[in-house]
């Protein structure tokens, strides 16, 4: 009988009180396709080639986000333009190798690349991966990423 | 009549894909009727090779490696192989890094502890509980995120210290978090520890006497529900957990129920922890580290480091040759792996629905086990 009371009257209940309670709180889940989490501004996710005011490319394809990149996903050439300017021919990263640890945007001595606040990119091809410098460049954000002076701090290492 | 009945033994496979596995686990179990005689547990569906993996990247680029070990609490993976190679080269860590990776990594034990909470409900067949624990871990991540840009595979502790300081927003969201934490978990325990159905699953379920944990090499909250006081961060101090005060919630009769407990009683230390620590952040001049070189090599010498991780000791084992920027040898210890290995002693003889909560109560994450 006691057991009855304890288990049915009581634990029950209690459990059940919680539970209830939260029918007339706000929900904290969001309605996802619809609304977005805004996303920290350190967020580290699609990456983007960061060009100089005159519209110009930062990067000099020096080579040490590839050497620095731990899963081996960036692929670059260089090449020299007429003002013997060194550039990047091919500058491509496989993002299914990619693991968005950040370490080309710490590396990268120019300023050139950064890692974007973009997370949906899924594709049914494998070859929609290869993340070439054009898509790279068009997805540049309007803002400056504001953490620039943060991330200098880290660069020292490389 | 059912003297002269006799029944076949037969065997019965156990995942792989199996949702209470956490993972990928294959049990074979052989059963007698329902009950089991036998279980022998598969393993390496989830082997990526970790170790020889480390062994082809400079030190600096294991860390984002060392993330992958055991995704739950990867701040712990990451100081971890940290602590290592600063045991071997000899590098000091200033004391505000000191504080910040105590901070994470104790936030980062809580957030692993209401996953472990969460998914042992779901197991056990209650829903809710796993709505509200992974809704306090959210806010967790979303301290993480603010503070190093990503939300599961952190590569925030770095050699010779963290890389990014915090952001301002930081320590308002923490203490806002920690002031509620522990009606939270109030929350949780009204939820489920008196809750009759919870207790017939778990009481004296899965009895792990101390002695054999210890054969087996079972460490952290299972060891310590089974009645024995061992924790590493008070019996082998590493980074600064000397100067916080906290309890080592210790149970005795060593069955599911007790771990349930412990794990409980765990949360609420380590918020304990991170409060002392926020208070004694130091707020000098911030200095997160002076962290190693790309091309760094450290004095040829071996080095095992090991820390308290939510799911046993975890450790590394790096061996330096001295003239090459690359490990020769990495050995990762999980606790994961010896608790695996005690479920077959623990299943015999209970029913099939048992193992799930035996299992579940062990607390094994299978990217740990097959590395």
């Amino acid at each position: 009988m006691f057991d009855f009371v304890k288990t049915v009257l009581i634990a029950l209940p209690k459990g059940f009180y919680t539970t209830f309670k939260h029918l007339f709180k706000k929900p904290v889940t969001l309605q996802y396709p619809k609304e977005k989490m805004p996303m920290a501004p350190r967020y580290r996710g699609l990456h983007y080639l960061e060009k100089y005011e005159d519209g110009s490319e930062r990067c000099v394809c020096c080579g040490l986000c590839a050497s620095a990149c731990p899963a081996d996903a960036i692929y670059m050439e260089p090449a020299e333009n007429e003002k013997g300017e060194r550039y990047s021919e091919v500058y491509e990263i496989n993002l299914l190798r990619c693991i968005y640890c950040g370490f080309c945007e710490e590396a990268c001595p120019e300023e050139a690349i950064f890692l974007g606040h973009e997370y949906e990119f899924s594709n049914d091809s494998r070859d929609a991966f290869i993340y070439t410098k054009g898509q790279m460049l068009a997805n540049r954000p309007t803002k400056e990423k504001p953490f620039k002076k943060i991330i200098r701090k880290v660069r020292r290492i490389f | 009549m059912t003297e002269g009945l006799r029944t076949e033994e037969f065997q019965v496979n156990m995942g792989p894909h199996h949702p209470s596995t956490h993972g990928v686990c294959r049990f074979i179990l052989t059963m007698d009727g329902e009950v089991i005689v036998r279980a022998e547990p598969v393993i390496g569906y989830l082997h990526r090779s970790l170790e020889k993996i480390c062994e082809n990247r400079t030190y600096a680029q294991c860390i984002p490696v060392m993330d992958r070990f055991e995704y739950c609490t990867s701040m712990c993976c990451n100081e971890v192989f940290a602590l290592a190679v600063e045991k071997l080269a000899g590098i000091e860590v200033p004391e505000y890094a000191e504080y910040l990776r105590v901070i994470m990594m104790e936030l980062n034990r809580i957030a692993s502890h209401m996953i472990w909470y969460g998914t042992t409900a779901l197991d056990l067949g209650a829903i809710t509980p796993f709505l509200y624990s992974f809704r306090e871990r959210e806010d967790i991540l979303d301290m993480f995120e603010m503070t190093c840009g990503q939300r599961l595979t952190y590569n925030y502790i770095r050699i010779g210290g963290v890389s990014k300081d915090i952001p301002p927003e930081f320590i308002p969201k923490c203490k806002e978090f920690l002031a509620t934490i522990d009606h939270k978990i109030d929350d949780y325990e009204r939820m489920l520890t008196e809750n009759p159905i919870f207790m017939v699953r778990n009481k004296g379920v899965g009895t792990l006497s101390p002695e054999m944990a210890i054969a087996y090499g079972v460490s952290g909250p299972s060891l310590r529900a089974s009645g024995i006081k061992y924790d590493l961060r008070r019996d082998d101090p590493y980074s600064i957990y000397n100067r916080f005060k906290f309890d080592i919630p210790v149970c005795h009769n060593g069955d599911c129920y007790d771990r349930y407990i412990i794990r409980i009683k765990e949360m609420r230390e380590s918020a304990k922890i991170v409060r002392q620590a926020l208070e004694q952040l130091p707020n000098a001049e911030v200095n997160t580290g002076k962290m190693v070189k790309a091309n760094f090599k450290p004095a040829k010498g071996e080095v095992y480091s090991r820390i308290e991780n939510s799911r046993g000791e975890m450790g590394v084992y790096i061996q330096s040759t001295g003239d090459t920027k690359k490990p020769l040898r990495v050995k990762m210890r999980g606790g994961s792996y010896n608790q695996l290995q005690v479920m077959p002693e623990l299943v015999k003889g209970v029913k099939i629905a048992d193992v799930v909560a035996i299992m579940a109560s062990l607390d094994i994450i299978m990217p740990e086990v097959d590395r």
